[in-house]
């Protein structure tokens, strides 16, 4: 049992491997175990007792019982440990199936670590092994791309600088047939909010921007976006190991949010950009905290109902079932607010599933492991029956799920497993039942 | 009107504009913004029956635009906005579009001067820079991070040299990037580059450049420096010596290197954002002796005092004066200046200007929604609608607010000795 | 016979609680300072407020989920370790000795709750064997030194146990019995046990960034 017996062929992983040799594996797992790790990873290795608690915890290992070698602690078996117990002396066979586990077999969710009594962050182990492969080069391939384009553009999906804002500027358009007098103000200097979003939204989910739009039109909100890089909040490299690229983006983010002179910025219904502006990329920085306070759509949104600035002409019908995304519920307790925010939109019960909130189960996408492209999507789809079986429980039609990622993956497995289900955002309810002028 | 000695510099109060009026054929008038003489008061408009214009002083552009956006004033104190015509776009200059006209067109900077109005094009798929309206010779697969020398006699701007194929890694790491400057590109290729930038004289190019997924260093002028760092941020020109100043990353530690050596030893969680005086001699740069706690080193020695957040760092031409923001959270701002905080606490502050002589220091400020200028520490006794960054007269003896007041525009003179 | 019981009870006993004392002061020292110098920006985080949150939850059996998940584990581990802990400190012969060489005295157990408490510890350790031994998801990342600090435990309470039910020579058990006790306290430093030391700090750890910073439980 274990990854060996499970290799993918992946252009970008072979593409590394075959350009290792056992000297070079051995000089930088060195260097990174010893220049960028510390006290978190010797304690980690030293005192995890191998109790195999974790294993309840992982929904790679629940959708494949009697395979321990999916388990949290059984990962970190076959990848940290080995490295540590043999100093880095692996050869490139190795590295293939270490970047594999860990780039696609790990969503670094962070459930495990309300199943140890210790506090072990696997996630911070496996980010560390994804860390090593990229100083190794060997990442999957689209994954490798993401970061490439982030690099090049500062946004994920190759958006050239006139294509962000000739799409806003068409969203723009489009929504003031139906909402005379709508702005998508840019650069607006000294805006109370500046709207970030992932670049996904001015490739090919424009209508999340039109919506976005729509309620802060309705809303009155004075907010402003971006015209220049800085715009796209996500970070393929953060999950890629390239902090040096993560904090190139991450500081271009907030940099251009306090040129602005902004007081806060909101971002989109995504979890993994959340996590990198809130609680990872700043840090690489040498910031404590995000430099400008950062909200989530969900946390905006509730505040927005909370002032009664949404108001709604219809609700949604129910029942509906929430899916609690990762970053933004163990990455920051929105559970109740989103919860909250639903309630005020359906007309119905929330069906939950179970376990849920800080307790939910990852939908297997997130952590990149669906930037890592088709050749794992089965990885994720079959290593996630578990979330399938909780989906079916519910027995609803609709799932909300504020995050971009938590759609990607679910809408997999609800086509794989014939859920018949329907996603949405937030931002997609809040536009169908909102007030909106008079045609 | 330019240059600034020869704007008004008689103290006192002039009402430009009694009040800001939307015009009954306008749908909506956007922000306003300022002239720098303070004598204009401009802000796009949408039209009723379709279309933008702008309103300049109250008074409507001549010509309609199908769309408008990106208004700015040139240092020389004209109106810029770029605009839609029949489909393609080009820049309205006081009204009056560049007879160019391209598919795309977005970014404009100017010259130090103002006589110089650069923009990013697109035009039939390919990207590149225009002077005036007048494009590049050649045009790239991808130009981005553009910039204009001070004396916009150049441009540059890191393009894409060859194209690349859907997730294609093996020649994204032979490097398909460079830098053009007029155009014309270097002969070296890298993995990635960043923020090209021109010397004084606009005649040298240094950038940031990625050699590998692990490598960066500094290039200047296509030659990349003998040494690789674990990080680099962007470069900085010495005015005096012409050396490259750039933050340098060695072991998880920032420092600064110049021409390939290091002369801020490696020891900072972050330095970035270098500048440099005019004699060449002080080197201030914001910096982070620990893990979240940010102040100004000068020459390398960090200032007592430190804060989570720190912005918006100048140096006075000679050196004389350092100042810089400090934040916690985005709010309580605080004005630094030569390693002293400022009596003060702000929901929002501007960069801090520095007099061209004479060593003032005057900051627009914000406090519960109410803004107002901060001249060498003291505030200025009126509160204002809106203002906008002050501006000091070139014997550093006078200071322009140019603010409104409920919505009246008011230029204001003020002897800086009384602010 | 006497020398041998002299000798582990002098000067071995000194060594292995002066492996123990400084070995595991060396430990918490050399792991603060690389915290300090390599850990920034997580030592940054750490709260008492929410260290003890963290620590006070899972210290109540079946409160958090991994305990609730895990049921056989969690009543195993729990008195396990009451057992392991209060057995050797509070054992009326423990005691007698701290009376003997240092006039110290203090409350202690009734002799046959100790034995009681004995075979509580020896039992979960064969709960924790067999788990390793007979459990999937626990063999697959089982490794020799699970197997030494299960071993260092469960001596001491074996040959104690052996001893004062003076089964074989209670001469030689007693002073194997010391011996062992004295393996596993001068181990605690330096095997899987050192999780005396560093667990309250990685739980603390845990609990200040998901208190302070991701304002979710850790539990």
């Amino acid at each position: 049992m274990g990854i060996t017996e499970r290799l993918i062929e992946d252009a970008g992983l072979r593409r590394g491997v075959s350009l290792l040799t056992p000297e070079k594996i051995e000089k930088t797992i060195v260097a990174v175990l010893q220049g960028e790790t510390g006290a978190r990873l010797k304690t980690y290795a030293e005192t995890c007792m191998r109790c195999g608690m974790c294993a309840e915890a992982c929904h790679f290992a629940l959708s494949h019982p009697g395979d321990p070698s999916y388990t949290p602690a059984g990962k970190v078996h076959q990848t940290m440990s080995v490295l540590l117990d043999k100093k880095g002396r692996v050869d490139p066979d190795f590295i293939y199936g270490m970047a594999q586990l860990a780039y696609t077999e790990c969503n670094l969710c962070r459930r495990c670590v309300h199943l140890c009594p210790i506090g072990i962050d696997t996630a911070y182990i496996m980010s560390t092994v994804r860390r090593i492969c990229h100083k190794l080069g060997c990442t999957p391939q689209y994954m490798q791309d993401t970061a490439h384009s982030h690099a090049s553009t500062f946004n994920q999906m190759w958006v050239k600088d006139d294509e962000w804002t000739d799409s806003l500027m068409w969203q723009e358009d489009e929504a003031r047939e139906e909402f005379p007098g709508l702005r998508i103000p840019l650069d607006k200097e000294g805006a109370d909010i500046y709207y970030s979003v992932i670049a996904p939204e001015p490739k090919f989910r424009t209508q999340l921007i039109y919506q976005a739009a729509a309620i802060m039109h309705m809303a009155g909100v004075d907010w402003t976006m971006p015209a220049q890089t800085g715009w796209d909040n996500s970070d393929m490299c953060m999950f890629s190991g390239d902090f040096e690229v993560m904090g190139r983006l991450k500081r271009q983010h907030f940099e251009s949010a306090q040129k602005l002179k902004v007081k806060r910025i909101v971002m989109g219904e995504c979890g993994h950009a959340f996590r990198s502006v809130y609680d990872v990329g700043n840090r690489w920085l040498g910031w404590r905290w995000h430099p400008v306070p950062v909200i989530h759509a969900v946390e905006f949104y509730w505040e927005l109902i909370q002032e009664g600035k949404i108001k709604l002409a219809k609700k949604f019908p129910g029942p509906v079932t929430i899916q609690d995304p990762c970053n933004i519920v163990r990455g920051r307790g929105l559970q109740q607010k989103l919860r909250e925010v639903t309630r005020f939109l359906v007309e119905g019960d929330i069906i939950e599933m179970h376990p849920n909130m800080e307790h939910n189960f990852c939908c297997a996408a997130g952590g990149g492991v669906i930037n890592c492209g088709p050749p794992f999507k089965n990885v994720r789809v079959e290593g996630n029956a578990v979330k399938a079986e909780q989906l079916k429980a519910t027995g609803v039609k609709t799932i909300i799920t504020p995050c971009h990622n938590c759609h990607g993956g679910l809408h997999d497995i609800i086509h794989h497993h014939k859920l018949g289900m329907d996603l949405k955002f937030l931002s997609d309810i809040i536009y169908e039942c909102m007030e909106k002028p008079e045609a | 009107m330019h240059p600034p000695s020869l704007w008004n510099w008689e103290p006192g109060q002039r009402v430009i504009l009694a009040a800001l009026k939307s015009p009954e054929d306008c749908a909506w008038v956007e922000e306003p913004h300022a002239s720098p003489d303070g004598e204009r008061l401009a802000s796009l408009a949408a039209l009723a029956e379709g279309g933008f214009s702008a309103l300049v002083n109250g008074e409507m552009w001549e010509n309609t635009f199908e769309k408008a956006w990106y208004p700015r004033f040139s240092p020389d104190g004209r109106f810029t906005a770029i605009v839609q015509q029949d489909g393609m776009w080009t820049l309205a200059v006081d009204g009056a579009a560049w007879e160019e006209s391209f598919d795309y067109l977005w970014g404009t900077e100017f010259s130090a001067e103002g006589d110089v109005i650069a923009a990013c094009i697109q035009s039939g798929g390919e990207y590149g820079l225009c002077l005036n309206g007048a494009p590049w010779e050649t045009l790239f697969e991808n130009a981005n991070q553009p910039v204009l020398s001070a004396d916009g006699q150049s441009s540059a701007a890191v393009v894409q040299l060859e194209s690349l194929k859907p997730a294609d890694l093996d020649d994204f790491h032979k490097g398909v990037f460079g830098v053009a400057v007029n155009g014309e590109a270097w002969d070296a290729n890298f993995m990635n580059v960043w923020t090209p930038t021109f010397d004084p004289q606009g005649k040298n190019v240094a950038a940031q450049v990625r050699t590998s997924l692990y490598d960066y260093s500094i290039a200047v002028n296509g030659k990349k420096w003998a040494g690789n760092y674990g990080c680099v941020w962007e470069p900085r020109f010495n005015p005096a010596s012409g050396t490259v100043v750039a933050p340098v990353r060695v072991k998880g530690a920032w420092g600064l290197a110049q021409d390939d050596q290091i002369i801020w030893e490696p020891r900072f969680a972050q330095c970035w954002h270098q500048v440099i005086s005019q004699d060449g001699k002080s080197i201030a740069a914001i910096v982070a002796p620990q893990f979240g706690q940010f102040t100004v080193a000068v020459n390398g020695k960090p200032w007592s005092v430190s804060l989570p957040v720190v912005t918006d760092l100048s140096i006075a031409r000679q050196g004389e004066v350092v100042a810089a923001l400090g934040c916690a959270d985005n709010r309580d701002w605080r004005v630094m200046v030569d390693g002293r905080l400022w009596d003060g606490v702000w929901d929002m502050a501007w960069a801090p200007v520095i007099s061209p002589s004479g060593g003032h220091v005057a900051v627009k400020v914000e406090r519960a929604g109410r803004q107002t200028v901060v001249v060498n520490g003291r505030v200025y006794p009126r509160e204002f609608t809106k203002v906008w960054e002050p501006i000091f007269s070139p014997d550093g003896t006078k200071l322009l607010i140019r603010a409104l007041d409920k919505d009246a525009f008011l230029r204001i003179v003020a002897e800086v000795g009384r602010a | 016979m006497n020398a041998a019981y002299e000798f582990v009870t002098g000067p071995l006993a000194w060594i292995a609680w002066g492996i123990f004392l400084l070995g595991s002061a060396w430990r918490l020292i050399s792991m603060y300072q690389l915290a300090k110098k390599k850990d920034a920006s997580s030592w940054a985080f750490l709260d008492l407020g929410f260290s003890l949150r963290s620590i006070v939850n899972w210290l109540i059996p079946f409160n958090a989920l991994g305990w609730r998940k895990n049921p056989l584990l969690t009543v195993t581990t729990f008195a396990f370790h009451v057992c392991l802990v209060a057995v050797p400190v509070f054992l009326m012969a423990h005691v007698a000795l701290w009376t003997e060489f240092f006039g110290l005295s203090y409350a202690t157990l009734p002799d046959n709750v100790a034995d009681i408490m004995t075979l509580v510890v020896l039992a979960a350790c064969l709960v924790f064997a067999g788990r390793r031994l007979t459990q999937k998801d626990v063999a697959y990342i089982t490794t020799g030194k699970d197997w030494l600090a299960l071993a260092i435990v469960a001596l001491p309470f074996l040959t104690g146990f052996l001893a004062y039910h003076q089964v074989f020579d209670y001469q030689i058990m007693l002073i194997a019995h010391i011996v062992a006790g004295e393996i596993m306290l001068a181990a605690i430093p330096f095997t899987r046990l050192s999780h005396m030391v560093f667990a309250a700090f990685t739980r603390a750890y845990m609990g200040s960034e998901f208190g302070g910073v991701r304002h979710a439980r850790d539990w």
